[in-house]
């Protein structure tokens, strides 16, 4: 460092060591992350030649992609809505007491964790699990007679990825949600029951409509955070569960429509439906914290 | 009252029976390996494999280089940002935010276009290019945690009667973030850098369309070939992700305790 600096010499240029220090952030920014998505949605809207043309996009709509999108959103949606429902029922037990006190710390620490186990070791806990040689099959089978796999279930299948993904929503619906729920304060309640409201009233006039734009919120994250998920059904399906990211895994890998402009669109049919369910969610959470300072 | 701790108590029930059933499955089938006995066989084939070892220890490398090039961008923005920069903050929060909106593969594929061998920037022509690639990649899955962490640490102490006070020392910016400021938010940056460790070293998608010999394309290879020792591997990820999260709680608890 120059060592011109004495208190004397205050004011100092400042601005430009601000710059400075912005700015390797802001190239890596620039390059690694908004150039590669621009340059995807760019690609979405271009011709083999280079001129505009939105052809790309309408060849989105052949059955197999479709399909692709229509099974993605479906697990997305039922793991969400599943999630979002049995996380905020267990957040809400872990935080409005009448429970051992340890219980609270465990759950939040729990669900840290869980939250992050995705990826392809959970699809080889729930191979273990409920795959045809899974400890949970074995003990269904051996206990009650009952063969899952000849009842219709499989793992390899919309409701077999979906309760797996389930195995991280619900912890992260637990940490997101939490917060929402502790801002309830005891007083609403007090005052709602001394003006004689029942427990339902309570719910339904107050409570519920204080929580519902966190919920919805935290639901819509939770959609988007299964529908960008990879690895987990790559894992447990390999290519035989046709969901998006795994069709666009496959085009990058082998260009299997045999059209490169074709795979931008797929992108940026993923990056529209992730984002406007985080702008929602955006949306929704100004709104919540109206009322949850 | 009564009826409702029991539904209390019913919901974690469930919940820990849905979390924990799994984990157990896993370990018992982990051990089933050999025909009649339970043993550690899967375990010890898997850490006797030259491939386990070789991609587990390149994925640590890459998270810990993934960490210090992270925190090396990321500390001074945000110290900036906080300090003299405010007007930038919607952009730097929307930014910081796009990984979660842009999905992985997503962002692979944009990398694999824009930086292939026939472009301005060939990162993809050398292996240590695709490192680099790889490890930008990660930045940018940890960004919006990494980000959070460090602001959520900025914002505890006080940012700028800190840096008022070093500046009338005559202490350079440069000084004032590595002696000053790092100091105070430690904890945040090691929670920062344990959750990108958890993040990094299993992952799959960037490594795998990067052609990267990583720890996830490997446990992807080995669940596809193997029976007994993937749901090994999966035990050992989940100690490893349990052991980050772990010691993030740790360090956050005496964090809190240090400053009452």
């Amino acid at each position: 460092m120059v060592s011109n600096v004495s208190p004397a010499s205050l004011p100092r240029p400042r601005v430009p060591w601000a710059v400075v220090g912005v700015t390797p952030f802001m190239i890596f920014a620039v390059l690694f992350l908004i150039l590669p998505t621009l340059f995807l949605v760019v690609g979405a809207f271009q011709a083999n030649d280079g001129g505009f043309t939105l052809a790309n996009l309408g060849k989105l709509w052949t059955p197999t992609i479709l399909s692709s999108y229509w099974i993605s959103i479906k697990v997305s949606v039922a793991s969400a809505v599943i999630g979002a429902a049995i996380g905020a029922f267990i957040a809400y037990a872990a935080v409005s007491g009448g429970l051992p006190r340890w219980i609270r710390p465990t759950i939040m620490t729990f669900s840290g964790v869980a939250s992050q186990f995705a990826g392809v070791p959970l699809a080889f806990a729930f191979l273990a699990t409920l795959g045809r040689q899974g400890l949970v099959t074995l003990f269904l089978s051996s206990l009650f007679g009952i063969n899952i796999y000849s009842q219709g279930f499989n793992l390899l299948s919309f409701w077999g990825l979906t309760l797996t993904y389930l195995y991280f929503q619900i912890p992260l619906m637990v940490l997101i949600v939490t917060p929402a729920i502790e801002g309830l304060r005891k007083e609403w309640r007090e005052a709602a029951t001394i003006l004689g409201a029942s427990t339902w009233q309570y719910w339904r006039h107050i409570a519920g409509p204080v929580l519902l734009p966190s919920f919805l919120g935290a639901t819509l994250l939770l959609f988007a955070n299964s529908f960008g998920a990879i690895a987990t059904a790559y894992a447990l399906t390999g290519s035989s569960l046709n969901i998006v990211t795994i069709l666009l895994y496959a085009q990058i890998r082998g260009d299997v429509l045999h059209d490169q402009n074709l795979g931008y669109a797929i992108a940026f049919g993923m990056i529209v439906i992730t984002g406007l369910s985080n702008l929602c969610y955006i949306l929704l959470r100004v709104r919540s914290e109206r009322w949850l300072k | 009252m009564k009826t409702d701790r029991l539904g209390h108590w019913l919901a974690i029930l469930i919940g820990m029976l849905y979390f924990l059933v799994p984990l157990a499955a896993t370990f018992e089938f982990s051990l089933r390996k050999l025909r009649g006995v339970y043993s550690f066989e899967a375990y010890r084939i898997v850490l006797a494999d030259p491939q386990f070892q070789s991609s587990f220890t390149f994925s640590i490398g890459l998270a810990v280089v993934t960490i210090v090039f992270g925190m090396a961008i990321i500390v001074p923005m945000a110290y900036f940002v906080e300090l003299r920069l405010r007007k930038l903050r919607p952009f730097i929060e929307f930014v910081t935010l796009l990984p979660l909106v842009v999905p992985a593969i997503v962002i692979v594929f944009g990398y694999l276009r824009l930086y292939n061998s026939s472009s301005v920037l060939p990162l993809t022509n050398s292996s240590l290019g695709t490192n680099f690639l790889l490890t930008c990649g990660y930045v940018t899955l940890a960004l919006p945690y990494m980000y959070r962490s460090i602001e959520t640490g900025l914002r505890s102490i006080d940012v700028r009667t800190l840096t008022e006070a070093a500046e009338s020392l005559g202490a350079s910016s440069a000084t004032i973030i590595w002696r000053v400021i790092l100091p105070n938010i430690r904890s945040a940056m090691l929670s920062g850098a344990f959750l990108t460790f958890a993040i990094v070293i299993g992952e799959f998608t960037f490594a795998s369309l990067l052609n990267r010999p990583a720890f996830g394309p490997y446990l992807q290879l080995i669940g596809a070939n193997r029976a007994y020792e993937p749901a090994a591997l999966a035990v050992m990820a989940f100690m490893i992700t349990w052991a980050c999260m772990g010691i993030i709680q740790v360090i956050s608890r005496n964090a809190v305790a240090a400053r009452h």
